[in-house]
């Protein structure tokens, strides 16, 4: 068998020997125009294709998950929403009213009383209408208690004066309290402020409340996230050791896995928020055609009209923004973790 | 360029299967690493490629200290050595041109920078009308050139073979053998791990010989 010249060291500028091959190429070293029609060759070949099979990173399961994730995580900002805007509405409505009491007292004529309670009422700045109910009015709010045709001389009922204020910030209640109080007989002040601090603790409450179950719902998808890129990570053993021994840095190959979860993570975002969307769509159609039943007349009576107003639709896309950057860092962290672990 | 200083190699808590190996790569040398099959070549190459660690003993790649390498750098340092397994590990579901295109990938070429050298190389290997096939389709010799392809398109300073022949027929063997003295002319080290004696006996080279963990050199 005929020998093949020792290889020489420094003998990089030789040319090739008769029976040696052509030169290997260089890059950069073909003339340009050879570079173009080489490149031109190129033309007709596929689009390049990811380093990570999409077909091996968990896909219609995980897609699934995170779309229902999306649809709890939407439907719950969607219902803090309709309570946060209720709530807001009661105690807008509540600050900007201030009621008189008046309790009957022996003796005392309570048609003027009133008349002097309102007149006093009047002459403070910020005060808007200032109104008593009149019998009628008080016979109406009596009604479901103590039925219809009610004689209200017969009876020790107390009588309401309403107070409008134009300028809540301007109006100084406990000197408005102190006057009512000290110069009209069985007088007192309602400023609702029991009513408004409860309101307020109960709708923080159901935002905390809001909050947990979204914290919840995002790590129970973080976990799902994380045993999916697992399990990618182990049906694609051989492309990282490929990756590895042609130079890939531990984030290039994270970026690579990264890439098929943001997709993912988009995916299910949408699908979970558009299926909210419908919801909030369908629930605003529903309560609009059940104006004045009895079941949708309670439930507008606690909520206002029961529709999710724009924050809530601007908290759907947040939490589809959320899910995709959620499931992209996750499997980027899991990643670079199992990697890390792997060394 | 590489050098071994009374390196030893052990798995676990198991027997040591490599001891007291030293030796240098050079700048442009040509090598063999021979040996019977389960003499350890493989896992010599492994340390060679920094996929191993030492249990004992000095390894400088680069004229670095292996053992004070971070390991962020170790990616950088790969890229400078050209791996060819004898189980070729090309990526079944890229084409022969996009596993070739892989380590400029890595490094963050664009397509449109890379495309002329790797189509040029594909048609040196003798590939160039196999650019779209996918690697199952391809037969051993045609996977065996685009496994070397890949090793070669960052042109790297060291080349290290592992049974680069040992899926080919011997007019290949000659053909592949010829291809990585080309190259070793251009400039870059190689190493070719073989049990091949009709492979040895084509080429008068330097010859690295393993057997029962020891190293014994033969310039």
């Amino acid at each position: 068998m005929a020998k093949i010249s020792k290889p020489r060291a420094n003998a990089s500028r030789q040319a090739p020997g008769k029976s040696a091959p052509n030169r290997p190429p260089a890059p950069a070293r073909a003339k340009p125009a050879r570079r173009r029609r080489l490149a031109r060759e190129g033309n007709a070949l596929r689009p390049t294709a990811p380093i990570v099979p999409p077909q091996s990173v968990a896909g219609r399961a995980l897609t699934l998950v995170v779309a229902i994730m999306s649809f709890l995580a939407c439907l719950t900002v969607g219902a803090v929403s309709v309570v946060w805007d209720a709530a807001d509405a009661w105690q807008n409505d509540l600050v900007r009213e201030v009621t008189i009491q008046i309790r009957p007292v022996d003796g005392i004529d309570m048609a003027r009383e009133i008349d002097r309670a309102v007149a006093l009422a009047q002459e403070f700045p910020g005060i808007g209408v200032v109104r008593a109910l009149s019998d009628a009015e008080t016979r109406q709010l009596l009604e479901p208690w103590l039925g219809g045709g009610l004689d209200l001389d017969a009876l020790p009922v107390p009588r309401l004066i309403q107070i409008t204020l134009a300028d809540p910030g301007s109006v100084d209640l406990d000197q408005l309290r102190t006057a009512i109080t000290g110069s009209i007989s069985g007088a007192s002040l309602d400023d609702h402020s029991v009513w408004t601090s409860r309101l307020s603790a109960m709708a923080g409450t159901v935002v905390l409340a809001g909050f947990a179950i979204l914290a919840l719902v995002m790590a129970s998808m973080v976990l799902s996230v994380v045993f999916a890129t697992q399990a990618a990570m182990a049906g694609n053993k051989d492309v990282i050791s490929v990756l590895h021994f042609v130079g890939a840095e531990d984030s290039f190959i994270a970026r690579e896995f990264q890439r098929h979860f943001l997709v993912l993570g988009l995916i299910g975002g949408i699908a979970g928020g558009a299926c909210a969307v419908v919801c909030f769509v369908v629930l605003d159609v529903f309560s609009r055609e059940a104006e004045g039943l009895a079941s949708s007349d309670q439930l507008s009576a606690l909520f206002g009209s029961v529709s999710v107003s724009l924050p809530g639709y601007l908290g759907v896309l947040a939490v589809v923004f959320l899910v995709a950057v959620l499931t992209a860092l996750t499997s980027g962290l899991a990643v670079k973790a199992h990697l890390a672990k792997g060394d | 360029m590489i050098r071994f200083e009374n390196v030893g190699l052990r798995y676990g808590m198991g027997p040591e299967i490599l001891r007291d190996l030293s030796f240098e790569i050079a700048p442009q040398s040509f090598q063999f690493l021979t040996g019977p099959s389960g003499a350890g070549k493989t896992s010599l190459i492994r340390l060679l490629f920094m996929s191993l660690k030492p249990t004992r003993g000095l390894i400088r790649i680069f004229n670095r200290d292996l053992s004070q390498i971070d390991k962020q750098e170790i990616p950088l340092l790969r890229r400078k050595i050209g791996v060819v397994f004898q189980d070729f590990r090309l990526l079944d579901h890229l084409t022969t041109y996009e596993n070739i295109a892989l380590p400029l990938r890595v490094v963050g070429k664009e397509e449109a920078e890379y495309r002329a050298d790797v189509v040029e190389l594909l048609k040196w290997v003798g590939l160039g009308e196999r650019m779209q096939a996918m690697p199952p389709v391809l037969s051993g010799g045609e996977k065996q050139r685009a496994a070397i392809a890949r090793a070669l398109i960052t042109r790297p300073d060291v080349l290290l073979a592992d049974e680069p022949t040992g899926n080919v027929d011997p007019p290949l063997a000659r053909r592949l053998l010829r291809l990585f003295i080309e190259l070793n002319k251009l400039g870059t080290s190689v190493v070719i791990a073989t049990h091949d004696i009709a492979l040895l006996e084509q080429v008068e080279a330097r010859r690295l010989v393993l057997a029962d963990g020891r190293l014994s050199v033969f310039d």
